[in-house]
């Protein structure tokens, strides 16, 4: 007999216990403030290379949170460092460094080191 | 002749510390790129030379600019390196005449008072001597400030001093024991011989009452001599290799080469010229406002020096320059701090091939660039625009709807692969439109503009702008009573030299008031695209220090020439913090009471941004 219930769609099912915590990692030791973030999506709102692309800060830390390395890779490459993020953060977290360090993060990725 | 063997410590120090040095310098000069050797080569048996040594003098030995810092700590450090030297040709003078020959052993000069005991028929030896005690008398005073600068350094107009290693630790110990056991070496030597000056017969007489001379001549002279070989051969392993290499930074930059942003041979030549003095520790406000000790020049350079630098560390500095142009020494902070991180930056940089779908299409006569921090205070943009309707001008607001960054941050951040992609962008746009000027209101913009870019045309912040069109009466500008306060922005005052334009617009408009810190003195705001790592809350610290400085005379307004430095300010400021541009504005006398009025919204709205 067949298990009677609603199935729920695998691929589709984002695990924070089991998520791939390697760039977070890095990023809570090094650029502490990225705890700080509510979500508020200002950075987003302002954001110079947003102006011009498909490219969202905010997406990029929930990605960050999830752990989808390679989603991350390719949005990290997007960011210009003008800095308005940081400026206009209501919460003071530090957005410019936080795309240095996911870069930094990614390549130590690459090299096996984390 | 006469020989004893104390004198082999000194002579064996002295010919190592030469030996080494000759290999260094010269395998400094060898790396050196090769523009630069042919600079040399050009200017080495020129006038520059000459100027070199005038300048070696008036630096290296008579410190000048430290003088100009306090003048206790330039007569410490001139009675020492100044009259050190006259101590050296004072001795060769007397060896000359006494032996009446200019090839006498390295060691006679140094050890005069040991070897001759009758001065009688030496010509001017009663005056040699006196000379020679003063020299001494001289250098002693200098070394006691020294002991006493250790303890109680706030004399120097120091808050703080550096703290040593351990190639420091035996340098300087021996360095404090040379003079006096000299003076002892030289007392119980006269008080055996009477061949003493005013200073040292009277000292040799009082000691020999209660220490046999006989004994402890030799025990003083094999001291002094130890103590000067110690000093010679730890000489290269601590801050005291400052005082040879200055004197090849000095060369160096007089025969024409530059500090470049990568760390080449020259850089490594500044570095070592860094005699940590510490006098780039007070300027600096990450360290007065208390967010990081280790920020100061002296001490990155040390760690760079010792090869123990971090990413942290290389960031976390305000780029602001204040350090730079306190270095006595000259060396080039700013740069040296931005090769290290050019040296670490990660090679993902980002990729901005999406820039290339943006199409401009304008035939103007002038470019107005805000910058992207600009766009975070619509004031200053609004204000421009005001400005160019004004006075009948054919701008084009290349980035009305958004700025493709200007490449300095990335630049700031060590990513220059980054920058040149984005330098490529608005090159190409800047050039096609043909404009014959551009003017840009953020001074970080302008600075890459006019440092980096090459565009071949005019650049310019618009302070400078504006205060032409004032000049050439295309703007009817009206002054009013209100106090106002300049602040200098740190990328356009220390970083490229404007100071007179801000201020010359200012006192058209209002009466400028002058404050502590003006020009090379000015403050950072605390806000700098320069530093990565700083936390949002030491940035307010740093913002809240310098307000309260620039506010000490209650002004109506604190102006500035920075939307960055507007923004950072805004948020601790109790007073109104307008741009020149802003200010500018305003003063234009309108013909109608209801635009007044839409004036005043303006800058409500501004100051909800």
């Amino acid at each position: 007999m067949s298990v009677f219930g609603f199935k729920i769609n695998e691929a589709r099912v984002i695990d924070y216990d089991k998520t791939d915590k390697r760039i977070l990692n890095y990023l809570l030791e090094n650029e502490p403030s990225f705890n700080l973030c509510i979500f508020c999506g200002s950075c987003t709102a302002t954001c110079s290379a947003g102006n011009f692309t498909d490219f969202n800060i905010r997406k990029l830390k929930m990605f960050i949170r999830r752990g989808l390395v390679s989603e991350i890779a390719t949005e990290a490459e997007k960011c210009m460092l003008c800095g308005k993020c940081f400026l206009v953060c209501p919460r003071g977290v530090n957005n410019r460094n936080i795309i240095l360090k996911v870069r930094d993060a990614l390549t130590k990725i690459e090299n096996h080191e984390i | 002749m006469k020989s004893s063997y104390f004198v082999w410590p000194f002579t064996i120090g002295l010919i190592a510390l030469l030996a080494y040095l000759f290999v260094r310098f010269a395998v400094w000069v060898y790396k050196l790129e090769k523009e630069d050797k042919a600079r040399i080569r050009k200017n080495i048996f020129s006038v520059k030379s000459i100027q070199a040594i005038k300048e070696t003098f008036i630096e290296s030995l008579l410190h000048h600019n430290i003088f100009k810092t306090n003048k206790v700590l330039g007569y410490m450090h001139m009675s020492l390196a100044f009259g050190w030297l006259l101590l050296i040709v004072g001795g060769h003078i007397q060896t000359w005449v006494y032996y009446n020959s200019f090839s006498n052993p390295v060691y006679v000069p140094i050890f005069f008072e040991y070897f001759v005991h009758n001065k009688t028929g030496m010509l001017f030896g009663e005056a040699l001597t006196f000379t020679m005690d003063f020299i001494l008398l001289f250098i002693l005073t200098g070394v006691a400030l020294a002991y006493f600068k250790r303890f109680y350094s706030k004399l120097f107009g120091m808050k703080k001093t550096t703290s040593l290693k351990l190639g420091d630790k035996f340098a300087l110990t021996s360095l404090w024991l040379i003079f006096p056991l000299r003076l002892l070496a030289e007392s119980t030597t006269a008080s055996l011989h009477n061949t003493g000056g005013f200073l040292t017969q009277n000292l040799g007489n009082r000691i020999s009452g209660f220490i046999p001379a006989t004994t402890f001549e030799p025990v003083f002279w094999w001291a002094y001599s130890i103590s000067l070989g110690v000093f010679f051969i730890s000489l290269p392993f601590s801050r005291y290799m400052h005082i040879p290499t200055e004197i090849l930074l000095i060369a160096l930059r007089k025969w024409g080469v530059k500090s470049k942003q990568t760390f080449d041979s020259f850089a490594d030549v500044e570095l070592h010229a860094c005699s940590r003095c510490g006098i780039c520790i007070d300027p600096c406000q990450m360290s007065s406002s208390g967010v990081s000790k280790n920020t100061p020049a002296s001490y990155f350079l040390k760690s760079v020096r010792d090869k123990e630098i971090n990413s942290y560390d290389a960031l976390n500095c305000l780029m602001c320059g204040r350090c730079e142009e306190n270095c006595p020494v000259g060396i080039t902070t700013t740069n040296q701090r931005l090769a290290q991180r050019i040296n670490q930056a990660n090679n993902k940089q980002g990729n901005f091939s999406y820039l290339e779908e943006i199409n401009y299409q304008a035939k103007p006569d002038v470019i107005y660039f805000a910058g992207c921090m600009s766009h975070l205070t619509p004031g200053i943009t609004r204000s421009m625009i005001k400005i160019f309707r004004k006075a009948k001008i054919n701008y084009w607001f290349m980035d009305e709807d958004g700025s493709v960054c200007c490449g300095r941050p990335q630049k700031l951040a060590g990513n220059l692969k980054a920058m040149e992609q984005l330098m490529g962008f608005n090159k190409k746009r800047i050039v096609e439109s043909g404009a014959k000027t551009i003017v840009t209101s953020c001074p970080i913009c302008f600075k890459v503009f006019s440092e980096d870019y090459n565009l071949g045309i005019e650049v310019l912040h618009h302070t400078q702008y504006l205060n032409r069109l004032v000049d050439q009466k295309l703007l009817p500008v009206q002054a009013d009573n209100k106090k106002v306060v300049y602040h200098d922005p740190c990328e356009l005052g220390r970083g490229a030299g404007i100071y007179d334009e801000p201020r010359k617009l200012l006192t058209q408009i209002a009466k400028l008031i002058v404050t502590k810190h003006e020009k090379q003195d000015s403050l950072c705001c605390g806000g700098s695209l320069g530093n990565l790592e700083i936390e949002a809350t030491n940035r307010s610290r740093i913002a809240k220090d310098v307000v309260d400085e620039l506010t000490r005379t209650n002004p109506d307004v604190i102006a500035t020439a920075c939307p960055l430095c507007k923004k950072t300010f805004i948020k601790v400021a109790s007073v109104q913090v307008l741009d020149i541009a802003e200010l500018i504005a305003m003063s234009i006398p309108e013909p109608n009471e209801r635009v007044e009025k839409y004036k005043d919204i303006t800058v409500l709205q501004e100051e909800l941004v």
